[in-house]
């Protein structure tokens, strides 16, 4: 037996149940093009502000993934006839004032039915403005008991150094006047420095709840 | 007696999934692959709970036996069969034929619904072409939330029957607080002659 020092009376125990018992995913076949990695999920309970802030409380916000996706579930406010709005930030989160240029369009459709339509919304959109940016198109979202928004939105290459910051954001919201309003905005932050913390906050108020789950999605 | 060399490697060397972890891709999670073959309704009527924050849709060359349908869906609670739950949405179209013309974006309001209980368009006249068909995907918010209406964003691509691409951007809110437990998809006329839906749980199982 070439090679085979050992004794000859022992045998080595084959582990091939060590395969079909995986209940994860190894590192190796995780790394798919396209996989969602969770990093973290903030949970608002009456909270003014909810913050991903890179290094801070396990979040990842850099050069680690080339995207990241912020997703929304059921994100209630505690003041009626507000909006949902972000900001990002180039220093750990001491200012969200970066400046952007975005675009803002959207459908909607009332309720009783009487009013529906595609609109592009311009007083919604930036052009280099500091301000945050409202994920609403249209009207501002109810705090009625069933009411909220849910969606995502994806934050491309925020750590890059070379190049402006863009995102796109897609979510429905069941706005305060009984309308469903499903929003597109999109646009980019334009700076060269390294976005390394983003901020959610309602116009006004506090996020009553609501989950913001913050993923990575991994390249090639 | 032939020496078996231990497989330590295997764990790092892996390039394809095994059984049990491929259900896990990219924190999607596999939970029914429904395959239609001249199915009047492709349902999923287990799986929908609080396991998952949201789940996921995704429609593979959905094919209609009959010219010119739309595929749609409907949901229902408990262990309902109706399948009419009421719904407020938006569709928009972008659109362009084959030809170079018509090229165009507008709000679609025949497929719209208004506290409707109408099974909700996904997609606009699918033709029945042999290499014609419809994919797409339909994300559904926090389905068991027992608190809030459920927000749902769809999007289509079909080849139309009148030889043309069409996206269509379909969401809303399925406008009730009692918990969903199942989806209907359907064509809007005739059988699903062909195609796949398959539903995943997406990311992270809630915390």
């Amino acid at each position: 037996m070439a090679g085979f020092t050992g004794r000859t009376s022992s045998l080595i125990k084959y582990n091939d149940r060590s395969l079909k018992d995986l209940t994860t995913t190894p590192a190796s076949v995780s790394s798919s093009p396209g996989a969602l990695v969770h990093i973290k999920t903030l949970t608002a309970s009456s909270s003014g502000t909810l913050s991903f802030v890179h290094g801070t409380d396990g979040v990842v916000l850099d050069s680690t993934y080339p995207i990241y996706k912020f997703e929304f579930i059921n994100i209630h406010p505690a003041t009626n006839g507000v909006a949902f709005e972000f900001n990002l930030s180039i220093d750990g989160g001491s200012n969200y004032n970066v400046t952007k240029t975005t675009t803002n369009f959207g459908a909607f459709h009332s309720e009783d039915g009487s009013s529906s339509a595609l609109n592009y919304d311009a007083g919604r959109d930036l052009a280099q403005s500091t301000a945050f940016q409202t994920l609403f198109t249209s009207g501002t979202l109810g705090n009625g008991n069933d009411e909220s928004t849910s969606g995502q939105l994806k934050l491309f290459n925020p750590s890059n150094t070379t190049f402006v910051k863009h995102f796109m954001s897609n979510i429905n919201y069941y706005a305060n006047s009984a309308y469903s309003i499903n929003c597109y905005v999109a646009g980019y932050g334009n700076t060269t420095s390294a976005v390394n913390a983003i901020r959610f906050q309602m116009s006004s108020g506090n996020i009553d709840s609501g989950k913001i789950k913050l993923y990575g999605i991994k390249d090639a | 007696m032939a020496i078996r060399t231990a497989v330590n490697k295997a764990l790092t060397a892996i390039t394809a999934l095994p059984t049990a972890a491929a259900l896990v891709d990219g924190n999607l999670t596999l939970l029914t692959t429904a395959t239609a073959s001249s199915s009047a309704t492709l349902d999923f009527t287990s799986g929908i709970d609080s396991t998952y924050d949201s789940y996921l849709f995704k429609f593979y060359d959905m094919h209609p036996a009959t010219d010119d349908t739309d595929l749609t869906f409907q949901v229902d609670v408990g262990t309902g069969t109706s399948y009419a739950q009421t719904i407020t949405s938006t569709t928009f179209q972008v659109f362009h034929g084959e030809d170079g013309n018509s090229g165009a974006i507008e709000y679609k309001a025949n497929r719209d619904q208004a506290q409707g209980t109408a099974f909700q368009p996904l997609c606009q006249d699918i033709g029945n072409g042999n290499d014609e068909s419809m994919s797409g995907h339909l994300h559904l918010f926090n389905p068991s939330s027992s608190t809030f209406v459920k927000h749902f964003i769809g999007l289509g691509t079909n080849v139309y029957s009148g030889d043309g691409s069409i996206q269509i951007y379909s969401a809303g809110y399925i406008n009730t607080t009692t918990a969903l437990t199942r989806v209907q998809f359907k064509m809007d006329s005739g059988n699903i002659d062909s195609g796949v839906i398959k539903m995943y749980g997406v990311g992270d199982k809630q915390s």
